[in-house]
């Protein structure tokens, strides 16, 4: 599955990253980076983090 | 066909109840019942962005439409009879359950001394509440604010930005006690730096004017001159149509660690209704007003209403929570308490990026983030393990990561 993040409405409240480390993080200058391309058995934890991110700013695309 | 499962409370936590049914397999009927006539929307915007007029109201649904839910919007429940298992609505109508979920969320306290009933003075919980008041605030008026807390600041920070002359009143004697010492220190330079008014220390006697708000006179005998007051004096929960259910209520409904009553296994709570034990809890229970517990809570309690009792997950994620103000993101994940010593565990040279923790018996049990998000990642993790205070400023230290090196505790 693709994890998609709009980076117009991310503001770095670290949710995702709390989550599922494995996917997500946020860099030295406090901005999030992702791994787009994500195993279909972390699916669970991508919806938690759709759902856990405040802006809503996360996506999955199959 | 089994009776519908039944959230009540069509708010952020119920939308995330619904959704972990329907993604947990649940195919169902669920209901929601809603007191206001909208779909659910997420609240944060409703002091900053929607408040300032950035945001459009719209932009703040959180999707519900497009789940499969019944939505029975516009009319509150009004109690539970749990012999017949039905909820009932303010309008004499029973919704029949096989289970049910108590999203009501709270209200926020409102003015109940003098002067209560006068035009432009208002609380902030709804969209609509958020709109009135945008309307408001482009009349230019010049604003008190009854409480510094979470709301208080926020709405603050959103009409000074808007270039209005904002006071800030409160008892206490910093603002955002709720966040911990320290940072409330941090917060009240924030707010002076950015020309608010801050009288601390003092209580709002009376809120005066003939058929608006003229102004609020304080415990001293001074006076705020304003047009437009906002009281921000906390929230209670919406529990009081539970009365007579039978279900145990506390300073919340009461639960186990599953969010399930502790009166009835076929009820099941998220959200600031819920009162759980909680491994950071130092009374029995805890009991959270924001964002991320009612998101998460709602989750756990949606897929805990699908299971029987013995195989429910247990909720213990570590609370967290964030306000913005003035552009500055403080963050707070654990439970700090006003009462505790501050430690501040690293702090960039300018002293506008910081974290502070709370110790609990040498274990970290809070931490307070000022613009550090990153970092904040880690710190949560290190309330998860029980890190003890120690470890942490060992840690810090040897990272060249971290804003600065750990200072010594300062007591409260």
């Amino acid at each position: 599955m693709k994890v998609l993040v709009d980076m117009n409405l991310c503001q770095s409240h670290g949710e995702c990253a709390a989550i599922a480390p494995e996917v997500f993080e946020l860099g030295d200058d406090d901005l999030l980076r992702w791994k787009e391309d994500v195993d279909e058995e972390l699916r669970d934890k991508m919806e938690q983090a759709v759902e856990a991110c405040p802006m809503m700013a996360i996506r999955i695309e199959d | 066909m089994a009776d519908p499962i039944v959230i009540v409370g069509a708010s952020l936590a119920g939308v995330r109840a619904a959704s972990a049914m329907r993604s947990g397999g649940h195919d169902g009927e669920i209901v929601a019942v809603g007191e206001e006539a909208r779909l659910p929307y997420t609240r944060p915007p409703l002091s900053k962005g929607v408040l300032k007029g950035v945001e459009e109201p719209e932009s703040t649904d959180l999707g519900g439409g497009g789940l499969e839910v019944t939505w029975r919007l516009g009319t509150p429940a009004s109690g539970l009879d749990r012999e017949r298992r039905h909820v009932v609505l303010a309008d004499g109508e029973r919704v029949p359950y096989s289970r049910v979920i108590v999203a009501t969320g709270s209200r926020p306290r409102s003015w109940a001394g003098t002067g209560a009933g006068l035009a432009g003075l208002h609380t902030l919980r709804t969209l609509d509440d958020a709109i009135t008041l945008r309307d408001e605030l482009r009349r230019e008026p010049r604003l008190v604010t009854i409480g510094a807390g979470f709301i208080g600041c926020e709405v603050a920070a959103t009409a000074r930005m808007l270039g209005l002359e904002v006071t800030m009143v409160d008892i206490a004697e910093r603002p955002l006690t709720a966040f911990g010492p320290g940072v409330g220190e941090w917060v009240e330079r924030l707010h002076r730096s950015h020309g608010v008014e801050l009288r601390l220390g003092v209580g709002v006697d009376a809120v005066e004017g003939a058929d608006r708000v003229e102004g609020v006179r304080l415990a001293d005998g001074t006076r705020v001159d304003a047009d437009l007051a906002i009281v921000a004096l906390g929230a209670v929960p919406v529990t009081e149509w539970l009365q007579d259910s039978g279900l145990e209520i506390g300073t919340g409904v009461l639960c186990d660690a599953t969010l399930t009553s502790v009166s009835d296994p076929d009820v099941l709570v998220a959200g600031d209704a819920a009162a759980w034990p909680h491994p950071l809890a130092r009374q029995n229970v805890i009991r959270v007003e924001h964002w991320t517990n009612a998101a998460e809570g709602g989750r756990i309690a949606g897929r805990n209403a699908l299971r029987e009792p013995s195989e429910r997950d247990r909720y213990e994620t570590v609370p967290t929570m964030w306000s913005d103000q003035f552009g500055i993101r403080i963050q707070v994940a654990g439970l700090p308490e006003p009462a505790d010593p501050t430690r501040v565990l690293e702090a960039h040279p300018d002293e506008d990026r910081l974290v502070a923790a709370c110790p609990d018996s040498g274990r970290i049990r809070a931490a307070v983030a000022i613009e550090a998000p990153r970092r904040m990642v880690w710190y949560r993790r290190q309330i998860e393990q029980g890190a003890s205070v120690d470890e942490i400023a060992a840690a810090v230290l040897a990272d060249e990561g971290a804003l600065g090196p750990p200072r010594e505790a300062v007591p409260s």
